[in-house]
This record gives structure tokens, sequence and C-alpha cells, in this order.
């Protein structure tokens, strides 16, 4: 009983915020409160739901991962030539699309690990190496996809809601599961609360960060397959800056960049709270300068509050 | 002036002279002033053949330490402190600082110089303060004074202190170590511990005790060592294949290297004993019931962070996680340092439990009380060196003191 008090606490203050962002959109525009709204936030989300837990990740064990937004672009680029140009069929092709995106984390990892260069800087070479390679992957066209991938974004028979969204649903719980109750998850949080003690208390920290890493590639491989099938098409140029939003999310969940901090559901509520925001905008006719003025006056506001909540208890 | 260096390596050597005040017309910095002053400064301390642009990084240590020593006099001054200055010089570069040294008490500047060289205190001292305890023992003209009777002043009155009685019997070598070398401070350790045996390893700071452990357990690297837990040979590259192989470290800065503050007391606890995919919580909880209840731990719940804990209870989350894999031989780097008086009695009578249980212990410690009433036997080492083993029934601390000065002084 206590201990669900004490959970409800520790989501209270940004399900508020979701919640006064709901009600003010609600107030503001009669055609906000809608399924429409509803299955058009849905199918938008679980892309960044994605990624954005894979750098939560990642920023627990106190690296950072900036390629997310190249590696979903590689991936779907390689999605987009497997489907139209190879022909192969939807199942395989994502599999592959999965693969490119571990194969980019475990390069991250790997340089993190083995030459000891700072992850922020690792990365944001991999953000410029992967953008250029789907580039030469698509020969820097958008590939359409001719409908290959729409059946992800379609809504499931009867319900409100995609296979994609299911899908993003699904992979924050894992990730919940395994930070709150797996070992590999706690020696996560204690590689980014302190890696020298972590390394003397006899834990080997090299393969954890390979997994974060290689997690957080593969989940914005499993992102490109969400992205392409919301938008019909494979685009090179697609997702840039998508890595802001995904740490935007995380860190409006309460996620340290410090590390050793975070959780994949929080991230989710972060998630949700950026969407609604956009699509709350959109619908009340804000211009593109104004959504971001506000999406970032919105960050801001709800870390303070985060921090506010924890200095109150 | 400090043991430690000071400079910042990327400014330039005038920079770091006259960086308190820099000579500067309407907030930007006079360059021309500050290399004629910075010229000025460095003939004074036998360096005017070097070019104040240099950036401090590419100065050997030697030339920073004079530097440093520039930096000290270009503030006018009338006394100069040096602490341990010859720390880290070559015997070339300690040969100039000491010219230096002449120099300027010729010129009436008085010189506090600290140091535990004994031969460097009879090259350059007059007099001589023993200090012992945060209080000073005496005070004589070192000219009349042997080595042996500062060495008798620094280790303080006779105390005779031994082991209490116990029944155990050392048994079988569980660690054994052959001509370790590490970095640039361990240069040839050997010693071997027995199950049910508590080793003191006592020694000067900067004697290398810290980073022979360090070494033994995988966390720095090390070269051309044997090292054999209970007779087998094992080459260990990480901590974590020490703690497969049976030992524990207990790190000197429990802060930086030992705790996760901000998580839980749980958390920390069972730290060293994450096996498994799933977390078990039952487990995690009575195995953490366990540190608490047999080190005496005092807090108010499992789930405090680790941060709110005083000294002596962290220091005893930080052991009681190596009693949960059950190593077998435990290296402690001073386990009693900030530890109250309670909680120290409560770190001693675990590790007298924990012999007495055929654990293998090995303890540094800079307090020589402390290891002679505790182990059953004490290596010195002085500079990177084990130089002497003593018995219980050898050992004073006046004998231990002068064994840890040996590596220093010259023959």
């Amino acid at each position: 009983m206590k201990s669900l008090l004490h959970r409800f606490r520790e989501y209270a203050a940004l399900t508020l915020i979701l919640a006064a962002l709901i009600i003010l959109f609600g107030s503001l525009s009669n055609r906000f409160l809608t399924a429409a709204t509803f299955s058009s936030i849905a199918n938008e989300i679980p892309t960044l739901t994605l990624v954005a837990t894979g750098m939560t990740l990642v920023l627990i064990t106190g690296g950072i991962d900036l390629s997310v937004g190249s590696v979903l672009a590689l991936a779907a680029a390689v999605l987009g030539v497997l489907l139209v140009d190879w022909h192969w069929p939807l199942f395989f092709a994502g599999l592959v699309a999965v693969m490119v995106g571990v194969a980019a984390g475990a390069f991250n990892g790997l340089i993190c690990v083995k030459l000891r260069v700072p992850s922020f800087i690792v990365t944001l070479g991999t953000l410029e190496m992967t953008r250029g390679l789907a580039y030469l992957t698509t020969r820097s066209q958008v590939k359409y996809l001719e409908g290959k991938v729409d059946v992800l974004a379609r809504l499931v028979a009867g319900l409100p809601i995609t296979p994609t969204a299911v899908l993003a649903v699904l992979v924050v719980i894992a990730a919940q599961f395994m930070l709150s109750r797996a070992v590999i998850g706690r020696k996560m949080i204690a590689l980014g609360t302190n890696e020298a003690a972590t390394q003397l208390a006899g834990i080997s920290t090299a393969p954890i960060k390979m997994f974060v890493f290689a997690a957080s590639g593969a989940l914005a491989g499993l992102a490109s397959l969400c992205q392409t099938a919301r938008l019909g098409a494979s685009d090179p140029n697609g997702s840039v800056g998508l890595e802001l939003s995904a740490i935007a999310a995380a860190v409006i969940g309460g996620t340290s960049l410090a590390g050793g901090k975070g959780s994949a559901i929080r991230t989710f509520i972060g998630v949700l709270i950026i969407a609604t925001l956009e699509a709350g905008l959109a619908q009340v006719g804000a211009t593109e300068p104004m959504k971001r003025l506000v999406t970032g006056a919105v960050i801001v506001l709800a870390v303070v509050a985060d921090s506010l909540r924890k200095a109150a208890s | 002036m400090l043991q430690e260096l000071n400079v910042l390596p990327t400014l330039s050597v005038a920079e770091n002279l006259f960086l308190p005040e820099l000579p500067s017309r309407f907030g930007l910095v006079n360059r021309r002033a500050l290399r004629a002053k910075a010229q000025e400064a460095l003939a004074r301390v036998g360096l005017e053949h070097l070019n104040p642009n240099t950036p401090a990084a590419l100065l050997g240590v030697g030339q920073q330490q004079l530097v440093e020593l520039a930096a000290a006099l270009a503030e006018k001054c009338r006394l100069l402190i040096l602490d341990e200055p010859t720390a880290a010089l070559t015997a070339h570069e300690t040969e100039t600082l000491f010219e230096k040294i002449h120099e300027l008490r010729q010129q009436g500047i008085s010189v506090i110089y600290i140091s535990h060289r004994m031969d460097e205190l009879r090259r350059i001292c007059d007099r001589v303060s023993v200090l012992r305890d945060g209080q000073r023992v005496a005070t004589l003209p070192l000219s009349g004074t042997s080595t042996q009777e500062l060495v008798k002043l620094m280790a303080g009155r006779e105390m005779p202190t031994r082991p209490m009685p116990h029944g155990r019997q050392p048994g079988a070598v569980a660690l054994s170590v052959r001509q370790l070398r590490a970095g640039s401070v361990v240069r040839d350790v050997s010693f071997e511990v027995r199950s049910g045996e508590i080793l003191g390893l006592s020694g000067l700071v900067g004697a290398g005790r810290t980073e022979t452990l360090r070494a033994i357990f995988g966390a720095d690297r090390s070269d051309d060592s044997a090292i054999a837990i209970h007779g087998r040979k094992i080459r260990i590259r990480r901590p974590s294949e020490a703690v497969a192989a049976g030992l524990a470290l207990v790190p000197e800065d429990r802060k930086q290297d030992g705790l996760l503050l901000p998580q839980s007391i749980r958390v920390n606890a069972t730290l060293a004993d994450l096996k498994g995919t799933l977390l078990r919580r039952e487990e995690e909880l009575a195995a953490t019931a366990r540190v608490i209840e047999r080190l005496a731990v005092k807090c108010d719940s499992v789930e405090q962070p680790a941060s709110t804990l005083s000294g002596g209870n962290q220091q005893k989350i930080v052991i009681g996680r190596w009693l949960l894999p059950d190593s077998k031989v435990l290296l402690l780097d001073e386990p009693t340092r900030g530890v109250d008086v309670p909680a120290k009695e409560a770190i001693y009578k675990l590790l007298r439990e924990l012999a007495d249980d055929g654990k293998a212990i090995v303890v540094v410690s800079s307090e020589l009380p402390e290891l002679m009433s505790l182990c059953d036997r004490i290596a010195v080492m002085s500079a990177g060196r084990i130089v002497q083993e003593f018995l219980p029934h050898e050992w004073t601390q006046e004998k231990l003191t002068e064994a840890a000065f040996r590596g220093h002084l010259t023959s």
C-alpha cells in the first residue's frame, strides 16, 4: 500500500502536467478531445518512444547516444531498398533494418569501450557517418514504399490503435522491467552512478556499455519501421534532430544526464507530453515558431516541477 | 609550495607565475610587462634561458617545480614553506632546487622545509621540529642529532602492542605475490598471506601500499607479477577477474571508489553479489539485513541512500558487501580512515572473526597502533619495496618506523 502511494507520487508531477495539457487543449479546441486526435497521437509517438527508451538506457549508464536519428534514417534507407528494389518480404527486411541499428550501436559501444573515447564524441561522429551512409544507400532519393509497410500503422480491427503503438508500449514495459528487476538493469544504474566503484565491486562495465549502445541502435532500427509505416516512404533526410527530442523526453521524465537515474515509464510520459503539445498546438493553429517556443518552455517547466517535487519530499 | 604540483598545464609559464595578479591595462593582460616580470622571476631560480611563453605542460616536473618556486618568490616573500618539494624530482633537479634554497637562505629568507627524507633534511636544514599526532614533540638542532633519535621521536613513546591472543592457526597460503611491479611506484613486492591470518602492510604515504593492493586486484596495470591464489597461478587483468578468483578490495577512498552514494544501502550492500538474470528482492533484503546485523550498521531503513550514513557506517557497508560473495582473500586499504571509534571497534571485531573463519586478510594502515593490535604479521613497505617483515614478538613502533624510512636513506 505504501509502495503504491510512493509509486503514484513518483509519477504525479508528470501526470499532472500531461493532464493539464490535455484539459488546456480540450478547452481551447473542440476538436482536440476526439478519437481522431487520440489515434493521430498514437500513430505519431511510436518512433519517438522507441528511440527515447534506448536513449534512457544509455543516459542511465552515464553515456549519451547522439546518433539515433541518423541510425534510424540509415535503417529506413536499407529497409526502403530491400522492400522496393529487392522485393524482400517485410519481415526479413525489417529484421535487417534492426540489425543495421544493432551494428551501428555496437560500433558506438566498441569505440567507447576499447578506445575510451567519450560517447558524446563517438556518437557525434556516428551521427555524421550513418547519415552519409543513408544518402549513399538510397542515392539521396526518397523511396516510396507503395503500401508495403502500411499494415504496421493501420488500426488494429475495431481498436483505435496501431501495431506500432502496441510494439512501443511493449518495449517500454520490457525496458522498465529490465531496469527495476533484472541484474543487468541494476548494473547499468551502478555504472552510471559511479563507474570506479562499480568496477571495484567486480562488475565488468565494458559489456554493459556494449549492451546499452547496441540496444539503443536496435531500437532506432525498430523505430525505422514505425517511421516508414507512418510516412509510407523511406526518407534519408528524415529524423534530423530526433536525438534531441529523445533526450528531451528522457529529461522531462527525470532521467539524469549525469547517469545513474532514469525510468522507461517516465520517459514514456515525457514522450506523451511532447506529442500532446505538438498535436494540441497544431490544432489551436499555432505557427511553427510558436510551437517550438512553447515546447521548449514546457521542457524547462517539467524539469523544474520535477526537481521541486524532489526537494519537497 | 605544495607537494602536489599546482601549475595549470595549458597556460604559459609567465601566466602561471603571475596568475593571482596578471599585469593589466584596462582589463586586458599587458603582455610586455608580463613577459618582463616573468623573465626576472625565472632568473631568480636559474631558469633565465626558459621562454616565458612556453606552455607549462611542456616543462618537466622539475622545471614545473622551479616555476612554482619562482611564483612563490615573485610575491616578495619573507618566509617560504615547502611541502615535500622533491617528491616528484630527479636527483639532478633536486640538486638545483637545493642550490636555490641555499641562495635564498643567504638572502635572508626563512624556509620551512617539510619532508620525511632524512638525507635531505641533513643537507639543507639547520633545525628540525618533529610533529606527531598533530603536536610538536621536539625541536632540535640537526647537527648532533642522530637519525635514530629522530625516528624514535617520530614513533613516539614505546607502546608495546601485540595482537590479542587467539586460538587460530594460520592455514595454507591463500595469496602469494611474487615480484610485483606496477606503474612507477611499486617496484618489487613479494609476500604471502595464509588463510586465517591478518597481514599488515605498513609504510609511509607514497610507499606504494595502495598501488600494490590495486595492482593485485587488477584495478591498475601490473607487469612481471606472479600472483597465486591457493597455490594456483592466475593472471588478473581486471577487478572482475579478481573477484571471480575470490579476492575482495575495500578501497582507500570510500566515496570515490567504494559507494554508489545516491543509491540505497540495499543496492550498495549487494553490489558485489549480483548474479543470474533477475534480481531476487527477498534475497537482497535478507542479505542486506545480515550485513547490517553483523556490522551493527546504524540506519533507519535499508532503502536509505548511502550518502545519508555517517562515515563509519558507510565504511561498514563497503566492507560488508564482501561478506556476501564469500571472498577468500580480503584486501583492505585504510579501512578505518575517517571512522569513529565505535565503528573502528566493529571493523576490528569483524576482521578478527573473518580470520577465525579462515579468510586471509591484508590491511594497509598508516596507524601503527592499529596494525600492531590487529595483525599477526606486519610487512613494511618503503619506496615501492617490502623492506622487512615482523612478527608480533619482534615489532616495536620504533623498529617499524625505522624500516619505513629505509628506502629513503642514502647508503
